[in-house]
């Protein structure tokens, strides 16, 4: 730890009990800021449970430090504000507010009280430069709700832009797109990944290695292995829990 | 919001003010007026509910606490000032012995009075709305909560005879301010007073909802989990609409009084609460002028049939409010959009563009409009 500050997040011996069952289990993890890492594992694994207690969503021990911070005793809300955004894995947009109002409302975090007040005039710079970043210029002015499952995943990604998340945490953006559009996220990720740490949740191999630049293996609350993907693909513990629990994971 | 919308806002503003300002007045008897008052008086509360039930998606069924802050602090300074300087009200000599409690002292001053007009219902509604979406009560849970506190605190009116009056409440005032309360001149301004709240606080729910706060007061009320994912404390959201629901409430019942000439109990308790709900629900709760326009209504509806039909007012009441929630969930509001719809596919090109749009745009209207949702 030369240089404790921004520039990662900082996990170390994380552990989630529910109800005696044990869902993560002493995971230590360290994300560099300009990485796309890929968090992959069978079902069950607690990937998702990992990124619900680095967000404030469920209570867990250990350490997750950003910014001199540890997040696990923090609202989820506080934890935004610190930087760290997330996904889901079903897309949350608000529906019936257009796709510009979605990424200004995002912007909420950075205004002052007062200024809630009045009404919004003009499109703010940031959300101008994200609508073209997401590549949705055309549809701003759409409803939300109206968008295909991609785009909403996009506006998604567009929402945390907007925030300045400096953390991205996403929840399998990729689910349920066609192979173009998960060409098109993987390089938006790269685009915006460059001042950013990315944290992407997958199950799909193809994704992952295409994209990833670093990848962690979970399996039953634990890391099986981190490194790239060759090094993953190599590692003989990976190989048996993959065939051993599921098939769509051996690509 | 569109510059379209905008427009049709000013204009249905504008309409408002000349029927109340401009068209009552002239074509109203004396008596009439006095009751609209009355009616304004519960459409200023109505405001509020639209925001906080509405917009905010908190059903507030118990807004007769806050109407009662408003209407007992405006009572008492009115009983201080005509029992004139260091004398005390009518009933304490009748009722307590001439004694009179200490914090009734302060509500001589009609500084003081309307501070806390505007400032108890602020404090109290914080500390409750605190309590309560901090621990994220919601739903069914919030609003059962809003009417328990309502009746407790009817409870403890009428449980205090000796300095709340009990169940008559107060009454029998004199003057309101100097002006005398007998002088029909001065029951008109008190008219004009109610109605011209009643439009500014209109005017301030029209700010609000196009506001940038009104926005994320709807996506609060549509998605609160994610709310706290944009970094917001959902919490403090809905406690901000909460406490203006209150201050709005407070206002009106403090405007109650005066117009009427006695606050009680049964008008601050839960079947004064239910009322005010059920105009909100009426008018459509989250439009802008729905719920003003559902509590004229219903208080007009509600003098009209009681003097038709003595006693069986409540039923009409509880009927109506079935039949709005269950067949109407936005309210008239909702009818006359359809309508327009109706008559704009009528209208319109035949198989223009529009036309095949209509229903994917009903299907993404903004409000709640199912049922369920109506405890939600």
């Amino acid at each position: 730890m030369s240089v404790p500050g921004r520039d990662y997040l900082e996990v170390r011996g994380i552990r989630v009990e529910f109800d005696g069952f044990v869902a993560v289990d002493g995971v230590d993890l360290t994300l560099l800021q300009g990485q796309v890492h890929f968090l992959i594992g069978p079902n069950g694994a607690g990937k998702t449970t990992l990124v619900d207690a680095l967000t404030g969503l469920v209570r867990a021990t250990g350490l997750a430090s950003y910014d001199n911070q540890n997040l696990l005793d923090r609202p989820s809300h506080a934890i935004v504000r610190l930087g760290i955004g997330r996904t889901f894995q079903t897309a949350t947009v608000f529906e019936e507010l257009t796709v510009l109002q979605n990424l200004d409302i995002a912007g909420g975090v950075h205004r002052r009280a007062r200024s809630l007040l009045r009404r919004r005039r003009g499109v703010p710079e940031r959300v101008h430069e994200t609508l073209a970043t997401i590549g949705l210029t055309e549809q701003a002015d759409r409803p939300a709700g109206v968008l295909s499952h991609g785009q909403k995943q996009w506006l998604e990604i567009g929402m945390l832009l907007v925030q300045d998340a400096r953390v991205m945490l996403l929840d399998e953006p990729v689910a349920g797109m066609s192979a173009e559009e998960r060409r098109e996220t993987g390089e938006l990720l790269h685009r915006i990944g460059q001042e950013r740490t990315i944290v992407v949740i997958e199950h799909d191999m193809d994704f992952v290695r295409d994209f990833a630049d670093v990848v962690t293996v979970m399996s039953a609350g634990r890391v099986l292995a981190h490194g790239t993907v060759e090094e993953i693909r190599a590692d003989p513990e990976v190989q048996r829990v993959y065939l051993g629990h599921t098939v769509e994971g051996v690509a | 919001m569109s510059r379209r919308t905008t427009l049709l806002t000013a204009l249905g503003w504008l309409a408002l003010a000349a029927a109340l300002l401009g068209l009552a007045p002239a074509l109203l008897s004396d008596f009439r007026l006095g009751l609209l008052a009355k009616y304004c008086c519960y459409a200023i509360a109505a405001v509020g509910i639209g925001l906080a039930w509405g917009r905010g998606g908190m059903l507030v069924l118990g807004q007769g606490l806050y109407f009662g802050l408003g209407g007992y602090a405006m009572a008492m300074h009115l009983k201080l000032t005509d029992a004139g300087p260091g004398q005390v009200p009518d009933f304490m000599v009748l009722y307590a012995g001439g004694e009179m409690p200490v914090w009734w002292e302060p509500f001589r001053s009609p500084v003081v009075t309307l501070l806390a007009i505007l400032l108890l219902p602020v404090l109290v509604a914080t500390v409750l709305g605190a309590a309560i979406f901090k621990r994220r009560v919601k739903g069914a849970y919030f609003a059962i909560l809003s009417q328990a506190l309502t009746a407790a605190f009817a409870i403890l009116l009428i449980g205090q005879v000796k300095t709340t009056g009990g169940f008559n409440g107060l009454n029998n005032f004199q003057s309101f301010f100097g002006y005398s309360l007998y002088d029909p001149v001065n029951k008109r301004m008190l008219y004009f007073l109610a109605a011209g709240v009643l439009l500014a606080s209109v005017a301030l729910m029209a700010q609000l909802h196009r506001s940038r706060f009104g926005e994320l007061l709807v996506a609060t009320r549509d998605a609160e989990e994610r709310v706290r994912f944009l970094g917001h404390d959902p919490a403090n959201v809905k406690l901000v609409a909460y406490v203006l629901a209150a201050v709005l409430a407070s206002v009106g019942g403090a405007l109650f009084v005066p117009v009427v000439g006695i606050i009680s109990p049964e008008d601050v308790g839960v079947g004064a609460s239910i009322a005010l709900v059920a105009g909100v629900a009426l008018g459509g709760r989250a439009s802008l002028f729905g719920p003003a326009l559902g509590a004229l209504l219903v208080g007009y509806a509600e003098t009209s049939l009681s003097e038709s039909f003595p006693g069986s007012w409540s039923y009409f009441q509880g009927g109506l409010f079935v039949v709005v929630v269950l067949l109407l969930p936005g309210g008239l509001a909702q009818a006359l959009s359809a309508l327009a719809s109706v008559r704009h596919r009528v209208g319109g090109p035949p198989g223009g563009r529009r036309r095949r749009e209509r229903p994917a745009s009903d299907r993404t209207r903004p409000g709640p409009t199912t049922p369920q949702e109506v405890t939600a």
